[in-house]
């Protein structure tokens, strides 16, 4: 796998996203502007400047028309891809840890932190992806987390749910039109420190400070897999085409300084989804991985790490070459019932 | 407020009659119980029967004796003359003061008189008080014995359940003791898992009977199927535990004194207290002798001028190979030789040797050429004293004779080095220049089995030699040596490893030792022989920037190198490994299996452990938190004789075709395991995701929206929105520069 390294961040990367077409990624770090690249070559196609604050979120609508972000400046802003233009900014009243648009970009939801007597909410805005338009300033519905904060949130299958992952290892489901708790199962010892969906989001992996990964059952919340790492995790994505999970971590940046190198464990861990077993390691980064992203085309990841880098890599051929002797035959047999 | 005095009642004021107080209760408690007149008599028992004229001249010599604890005159004994004019083989002894009187109990008694008489010496008191008339019963009653009960097979382990030879081996980790079943590539098999097992680590017994636990009331010895509580030894804030080579014995010791409380202790006695080591017996599970530390005066005082307290040498009490001896240096002057069971010195003398620095017992017994009798052997050494050379003794036991000696010059330091049957002695010897200023080593090699023991000097190493090591059950050896020995630094010392073996010779016996080969430019600072010989690992452990093991083959069944060809062995290095952090290395009993491990007593980094086969092929690895210790559980020697050993290797060929047919079949056994658990997860999955896509599929239908959520979208947005790109490339074929004149 080639890397290429994309080194326009001055502080330590938040999060990582690919648009739908997989020829973009968008990247946040705690310095203050949201940086586009090709993906295909790494070149930098812009940055969009505005926040007053280190950038914790970013997401891309399914049209890739607008993204939006979240900050420590307790604002959500919406821009225009094309221009770099600020389209809308909403104020909260704490920092905003994550945003998501829903399957058809008609809806945002951004979850905010538990700060000076405000308790950690999960709000959602409605989107108008026509860049001329007016955005509409109401919040449309508020989700307060009065037990434990939510620190990632996203949007089910046919936006019917909205699920988020709280800082005691929990996972809620919450009905996405009423906001009213369906469901909450302890799924995680530790904080759940990322949520990333299925293509098709009727199942998702969350990463744990746990050391832990865990695919879920949207409809149900059923632990389906369980992936089981040696460090703390701080991000896991699910890769299309092939059957592989991709976990990134490392010793938490304040510990990292007082043990070797060697023992951080700054490399991004393949797992096979369904046979829960380890394939293989990449390293490069030398700090922990805070955000792994996959290519939708499944083309590619780019992982972005607490030194600031993000590496984008290209599969090769011995990645999609790469299958279980169970999965050979199981294809096999498919062929020959179609035929 | 400012505390005062003011509301103090003056003391002077104060009007009490001190004889209005009732005081009784406290003068019961804490009266002072004023020695009785009988506390000065001691009786002593064991005496030789006497007439009125032998009578004198027993009490003198028996005056010598008493005189030597306290004092007391020849009319103070009185030894009554029975009416048939011969003695009743006592006598009461009067000393001046009480704490004579129970002194001569304490030293005395048990002291041998001569070959037939041991005395016994017991306060009157006690006898009046212990053996007055009515506290014995008239009348024998038989002791109750107990019911026989069948114990657990202590040596159960050895017939693995599987039937694969399997061996055991216990870990260690944050405050669970596990042991485990060794299954190679595979998890390993627990057997028992017990939280706060021990309370600072475990141990296995040297035949691997027993696992011991450390706690502060003192050592339990744990066996059998179920892991029962065997054996219980009460030795308080015990610290550290060695037992004899044939698992009679066990030796606790304390860096605490051991204090006996009022009410008496379970096991120890009042003449234990103030001694820091115990010796037991483990079938019994009781004390048989304690000793006290020996307290040397330090030479060397630190910085603060205090003077720098001593390493403890440990084991301090050695063991003879065969169980029947112990014995401790007290380095400079003696070696207190104890006979076993009884523990009394051997012929009630220690050995004086003077400026004896060190000592070792022979590991097996030995077996001198002409020599019939039956021996054990040690060697010890003592440095140059004056214009006397510095010399190494070999002793024989119970003999006391000296058998060898080697006088060696300008020696700095000696290390004693004997091969596991006791057929060499190595003296590593430390030499230093006239100047003083390099040193060098020389090894000096004892040939016990070979008539009159000669030795053999290997002095062509110009280096100090850091470690040396025997092959287990051979006669080869692997040395370190570093050029310079510098205090510990970061970096750690550019060393050398050599290897050395004996010529062939024509004929039996063996021929003068030879070098094979050195590698230079290591690290390595420690060698791990296999226990069945052959094999050795060379590695780096306890360092902070490298980690390597290197795995060599004595008897490398490729080809031989045309220069080794007079050589017993043929050495290859055969691989490589790295361990981070390693800290222990340890091979199983059977030489099959290596465990290197890196604990956290040592450092918290990637605590864990590998497990390696003899060849150096990594079979596992391990992380795990707060690891502490792994121990192969020993196994005791085989039953089999030379011959039926023998028999074995000659037909392994046909042994060994079972066992790989066995491996074989599990393998495949387990692979198919495999392969099956991952076809059904795989169909479960599938049918998952065939529920699920047609569920999703329905509920999109049912609200009436498109199959794919953007085509909707998408088409509004696209439409009328393509575009040409055009890029142009630029492409320079050739650049080509010319200069016109």
């Amino acid at each position: 796998m080639r890397p290429t390294l994309l080194q326009g961040h001055e502080r330590a990367l938040t999060q990582i996203k690919y648009n739908r077409d997989g020829d973009i990624i968008f990247s946040t770090a705690k310095d203050q502007h949201i940086c586009a690249w090709f993906s295909h070559n790494g070149e930098r196609l812009g940055t969009y400047h505005g926040h007053q604050g280190a950038i914790w979120t970013v997401d891309v609508d399914p049209t890739s028309t607008m993204i939006a972000s979240g900050a420590a400046d307790n604002t959500v802003r919406l821009w225009d891809i094309k221009t770099g233009k600020c389209l809308k900014v909403w104020d909260f009243n704490t920092a905003v840890k994550r945003v998501e648009f829903n399957e058809d970009g008609s809806k945002l939801l951004a979850v905010t932190e538990m700060r000076m007597g405000f308790l950690g909410t999960i709000v959602v805005l409605d989107i108008n992806l026509d860049v001329e338009a007016e955005q509409s300033n109401e919040k449309v519905m508020t989700i307060t987390c009065e037990e434990s904060k939510a620190i990632v949130a996203g949007w089910s299958y046919l936006s019917k749910y909205i699920i988020a992952g709280h800082e005691d290892g929990t996972v809620s489901q919450y009905d996405a039109k009423t906001g009213e708790q369906l469901d909450n199962v302890k799924v995680h010892d530790l904080d759940i420190t990322d949520l990333q969906w299925a293509p098709d989001r009727t199942y998702f992996i969350t990463a744990s400070k746990d050391k832990t990964a865990k695919l879920i059952n949207t409809r149900d919340l059923e632990v389906m897999k369980t992936y089981v790492a040696d460090t703390p995790l701080n991000s896991a994505s699910i890769t299309p085409k092939k059957d592989f999970v991709i976990l990134g971590g490392g010793q938490a940046a304040m510990d990292v300084t007082t043990t070797s190198t060697r023992q951080g464990k700054f490399e991004a861990r393949f797992y096979h989804k369904i046979f829960e077993e380890e394939i293989g390691r990449v390293r490069g980064h030398f700090g922990p991985l805070n955000t792994v992203a996959v290519d939708p085309t499944g083309k590619g990841y780019a992982s972005g790490g607490e030194d600031g880098y993000v590496r984008v890599h290209q599969f090769d051929k011995g990645y999609f070459d790469f299958t279980y002797e169970v999965e050979r035959q199981a294809r096999q047999q498919q062929q020959q019932q179609q035929m | 407020m400012a505390p005062s005095f003011d509301h103090l009642p003056d003391p002077e004021d104060d009007e009490f009659d001190e004889d209005e107080l009732d005081f009784s209760d406290l003068r019961e408690r804490f009266e002072v119980q004023l020695e009785q007149g009988l506390d000065t008599f001691v009786v002593i028992d064991g005496l030789p029967e006497v007439t009125e004229e032998t009578k004198p001249k027993l009490i003198k010599f028996l005056l010598r004796k008493l005189n030597a604890v306290g004092r007391t005159r020849e009319d103070s004994i009185f030894m009554p003359i029975g009416d048939d004019g011969k003695s009743h083989k006592f006598a009461f002894v009067e000393y001046s003061t009480p704490a004579e009187a129970l002194a001569a109990c304490k030293s005395l008694d048990g002291v041998p008189l001569d070959k037939k008489h041991t005395l016994r010496v017991n306060k009157l008191t006690d006898i009046d008080r212990f053996g007055r008339e009515g506290r014995i019963d008239e009348h024998y009653t038989p002791p109750k014995i107990e019911e026989f009960q069948e114990k657990e097979h202590l040596r159960s382990w050895l017939a693995d359940p599987s039937g694969r030879g399997r061996d055991q081996f216990v870990m260690y980790t944050d405050d669970r003791v596990r042991v485990f079943w060794n299954n190679e590539k595979d998890p390993p098999e627990p057997i028992v898992d017990r939280q706060h097992w021990t309370e600072s680590f475990v141990q296995w017994s040297p035949q691997g009977t027993y696992l011991t636990s450390m706690h502060q009331q003192g050592v339990q010895l744990w066996g059998g199927p179920s892991w029962t509580r065997q054996k219980r030894f009460a030795h308080p804030f015990v610290n550290l535990v060695d037992f004899s080579p044939g698992e009679k014995y066990l030796t606790t010791w304390s860096n605490r004194p051991i204090s006996i409380p009022e009410e008496g202790h379970p096991a120890l006695s009042v003449d234990d207290d103030g001694k820091n080591y115990v010796i037991w017996d483990i079938e019994t599970g009781k004390p048989l002798r304690s000793f006290a530390n020996i307290d040397l005066p330090s030479n060397a005082n630190d910085e603060a001028g205090q003077p720098i307290k001593r390493k403890i040498v440990w084991p301090a009490f050695k063991w003879s190979a065969d169980d029947k001896y112990v014995a401790r240096l007290t380095q400079g002057t003696s070696i207190s030789v104890y006979e076993l069971p009884r523990m009394n010195l051997l012929d009630k003398t220690t050995i004086k040797i003077e400026g004896v620095m060190d000592f070792e017992w022979a590991p097996a017994t030995p077996h001198r050429e002409g020599v019939k009798t039956y021996e054990q052997l040690f060697c010890y050494w003592t440095p140059e004293i004056g214009s006397n050379p510095a010399k190494v003794g070999l002793m024989s036991i119970p003999s006391k004779e000296v058998v060898r000696t080697l006088n060696l010059f300008s020696v700095t330091d000696a290390k004693l080095h004997w091969q596991s049957e006791a057929s060499y002695l190595c003296v590593k010897v430390d030499r230093h220049s006239k100047s003083k200023k390099s040193l060098a080593t020389s090894l000096e090699i004892f040939r016990i089995r070979e008539k009159g023991v000669p030795v053999e000097v290997v002095d062509s190493i110009k280096d100090t030699v850091i470690n040396f090591a025997w092959e287990p059950k051979g006669d080869r050896f692997v040395i370190i040596t570093t050029a310079e020995v510098v205090a510990p630094t970061a970096v750690p010392p550019k060393t050398s490893v050599s290897f050395y073996c004996p010529e062939k010779v024509k004929g039996p016996g063996v021929g003068n030792f030879k070098h094979i080969r050195t590698y230079d430019k290591k690290n390595s600072n420690a060698i791990y022989w296999s226990p069945r010989g052959r094999f050795v690992i060379v590695a780096t452990v306890h360092s902070q920037q490298s980690f390597d093991m290197e795995f060599f083959d004595m008897d490398f069944e490729g080809e031989k190198p045309e220069s080794d060809k007079d050589l017993t062995a043929n050495l290859q290095l055969m691989n490589t490994a790295e361990h981070y952090g390693v800290t222990d290395i340890d091979w199983d009993p059977t030489g099959r299996f290596v465990a290197t491990s890196a604990s956290i007593w040592k450092h918290t980094m990637e605590n864990g452990y590998h497990l390696y086969d003899f060849k150096g092929e990594q079979l596992r690895e391990e992380p795990v938190e707060k690891f502490k210790q792994w121990l192969w559980r020993p196994r005791p020697p085989t039953l089999l004789t030379k011959e039926e050993q023998k028999q074995i290797r000659k037909n392994l060929r046909e042994y060994s075709k079972i066992f790989e047919q066995e491996d074989a079949d599990r393998g495949a056994s387990a692979d198919l395991a495999v392969v099956e658990h991952r076809r059904r997860l795989l169909e479960e999955w599938m049918s998952w995701r065939a529920s699920i896509e047609e569920e999703v599929k329905e509920e999109r239908a049912a609200r009436g929206l498109p199959l794919d959520p953007l085509e909707g979208i998408i088409k509004k947005t696209t439409e009328g929105e393509d575009q040409i790109i055009e890029e142009i490339v630029e492409e320079i074929v050739e650049e080509t520069e010319e200069i016109v004149p």
